[in-house]
């Protein structure tokens, strides 16, 4: 059973801002889906615990481009910047 | 005056070829089609301003000699691939102002073809729902039946050409996206084997799920468009070449899993449908075979559970700092929750609050974990019946095109819409949704689709077989 208090957990951790009413219909419908999804539970039984049927593809960590010649390119996307930096909020405060 | 409504590709190019008609022409007969259609179905978020200056500059390509068979071609691009100093919002309020920094590589393929961009077609934000009722920017209608959807989530790509406001589009597809549009909108919609076809530049929903492929109005032309857009890309490390195969000879086998088919749920217009085109290709000497496939009844249970956890890490990048827009606050966190609260859609919401919980601590191994179970045998179940058959057929969705409003209370409703398409995005597969009918409701005709699967990389099988199913229609 998932709880308006889960779900303003779940709303932390995601960074999303949510209205009250929004919690309980969230809370509702998340259940249902779980309820949904728990056949899963059984048709895991006769799996395999790990298969090869996906991996990760990674390439060498070399041959970067020259540096800054993308960034005006990505700065004048942002919503604030500062020169030559994407601009936020002071993360730590005093108090 | 251009007759648009039986153009393809091949007609085009050889018109423009022989000078029956410019690409100038072209571009402005599709113009005038989306200004008198588009306030209507709402396919089409912008119409780009110089789509006759782009069909000026490729028409000297006729002239010297360099044309390509999509040259002077019109494409209307979902508004989650990325054009170089274009707009490209996904259908988002949280990107309402984003202008693309680069081009997406099938975009760059297309640009070297010489096509003529006419504009960015709606979507479900994000391309999160199978309805393109969650854009910010209102539905896009059906083509057929103004007061029914036109499917989704590139439900503007399918539109678009149904309604000849394009001769080709561009969707993505994560669990049925270009598919169910394709079917519910009467046209040929392609998902492409993973890997066939690189995501750079597509704004990415489900990693290890999305593809993006062509709609057109007959399989020919979604085969033209794929063969210029696929090929390994190295800004795209999940892209790959096609290893070598046989070209597939002689008659085709196909299986139909009938037990998953006869389950419940599916409309009686859809299964008759589909059992009278069983009916003509027995006819036609196909051998259909009755093919189980046990876990194919879990895949929506493992889609619902995988493509979340996937949205949840993909959308963090929509913070309010890189780019798109800012909800400005008292401080940083503030920043973001209320920009990722206020600027994000209910479904995306909903989504990365389900996909959190998922991979949460505690819940990952009886959710992610299994699902990655249970995804494997549904592999397994592809695997097993390609040694036996050489296409498996479903139908493309279980319901033709349905009201607009009818689904979007009920999330669940809404998500067993993708039953018969999530399998080959879970798998890796191609296929390839063909029109097969209609289906008569309420005195309008709307269109029916059937699904080809086939095994990775074997696209051509899809457009050889499509092909038939193509003809049966004809025929009948």
């Amino acid at each position: 059973m998932i709880t308006r208090k889960d779900i303003e957990k779940l709303a932390d951790l995601a960074r999303i801002h949510l209205d009250d009413s929004e919690k309980d219909t969230l809370a509702s419908e998340i259940d249902a889906i779980l309820g949904y999804v728990v056949q899963l539970q059984k048709a895991s039984q006769n799996a395999p615990e790990k298969s090869d049927f996906l991996r990760n593809v990674f390439r060498d960590d070399m041959s970067p481009h020259e540096t800054g010649i993308f960034t005006e390119q990505l700065l004048v996307a942002s919503p604030d910047r500062a020169g030559q930096y994407f601009k936020v909020k002071k993360i730590l405060n005093q108090d | 005056m251009i007759d648009l409504s039986t153009l393809t590709i091949k007609k085009a190019h050889e018109a423009l070829k022989k000078g029956d008609f410019t690409v100038w022409d072209l571009a402005e007969s599709y113009l005038k089609n989306i200004e008198t259609k588009n306030k209507d179905i709402n396919a089409y978020l912008e119409v780009f301003a110089d789509v006759m200056e782009q069909a000026e500059a490729v028409q000297r390509r006729f002239a010297d000699g360099t044309a390509a068979l999509l040259t002077g071609i019109p494409f209307a691009i979902k508004d989650n691939i990325l054009i170089e100093g274009r707009r490209a919002g996904a259908a988002s309020k949280i990107l309402a102002d984003y202008v693309a920094s680069y081009d997406a590589t099938v975009i760059s393929k297309l640009r070297k073809e010489g096509v003529v961009f006419l504009g960015r077609v709606n979507m479900d934000e994000f391309a999160m729902g199978g309805s393109t009722e969650n854009s910010a920017y209102g539905v896009t209608k059906n083509p057929h039946d103004l007061e029914r959807v036109a499917g989704g989530s590139s439900g503007g790509s399918a539109a678009a050409v149904a309604m000849d406001g394009a001769l080709v589009s561009l969707g993505s597809d994560t669990g049925g996206s270009i598919r169910q549009p394709a079917s519910l909108c009467g046209v040929v919609g392609l998902k492409t084997t993973y890997g066939r076809v690189s995501r750079h530049g597509v704004m990415a929903m489900g990693s290890s799920l999305d593809q993006i492929g062509p709609i057109g109005k007959t399989v020919e032309d979604t085969e033209i468009v794929f063969n210029a857009i696929l090929g390994k890309d190295r800004y795209d490390s999940t892209s790959q070449d096609a290893p070598a195969f046989s070209k597939h000879s002689g008659t085709f086998k196909v299986g139909v899993p009938f037990s998953f088919m006869n389950q419940g749920g599916i409309d009686k217009s859809v299964l008759d449908n589909f059992n009278e085109t069983l009916e003509k290709l027995k006819a036609k000497g196909i051998e259909v075979i009755d093919t189980p496939m046990p876990n194919l009844e879990y895949s929506l249970s493992v889609y619902y559970v995988l493509m979340p956890a996937e949205v949840s890490s993909n959308m963090a990048r929509f913070d309010g700092v890189k780019y798109g827009s800012l909800v400005k606050a008292k401080d940083l966190l503030e920043d973001y929750t209320l920009t990722r609260g206020q600027l994000l859609g209910k479904e995306v919401r909903r989504r990365i609050i389900l996909g959190t919980y998922v991979l949460s601590a505690g819940y990952y191994d009886a959710y992610y974990h299994k699902a990655n179970q249970v995804r494997a045998l549904i592999a397994d179940d592809f695997r097993k019946a390609f040694e036996k058959v050489d296409i498996v057929l479903t139908p493309t969705s279980p319901t033709p095109a349905f009201k607009i409003g009818e689904k979007s209370a009920d999330p669940i409703s809404m998500y067993l819409a993708d039953i018969f398409t999530v399998t080959a995005n879970l798998v890796g597969v191609p296929a390839l949704s063909v029109p097969s009918g209609i289906a008569l409701k309420e005195g309008k005709k709307l269109p029916l689709g059937i699904q080809l699967t086939a095994p990775h990389f074997r696209e051509d099988m899809l457009f050889e077989f499509g092909k038939i199913v193509e003809d049966l229609k004809s025929t009948s």
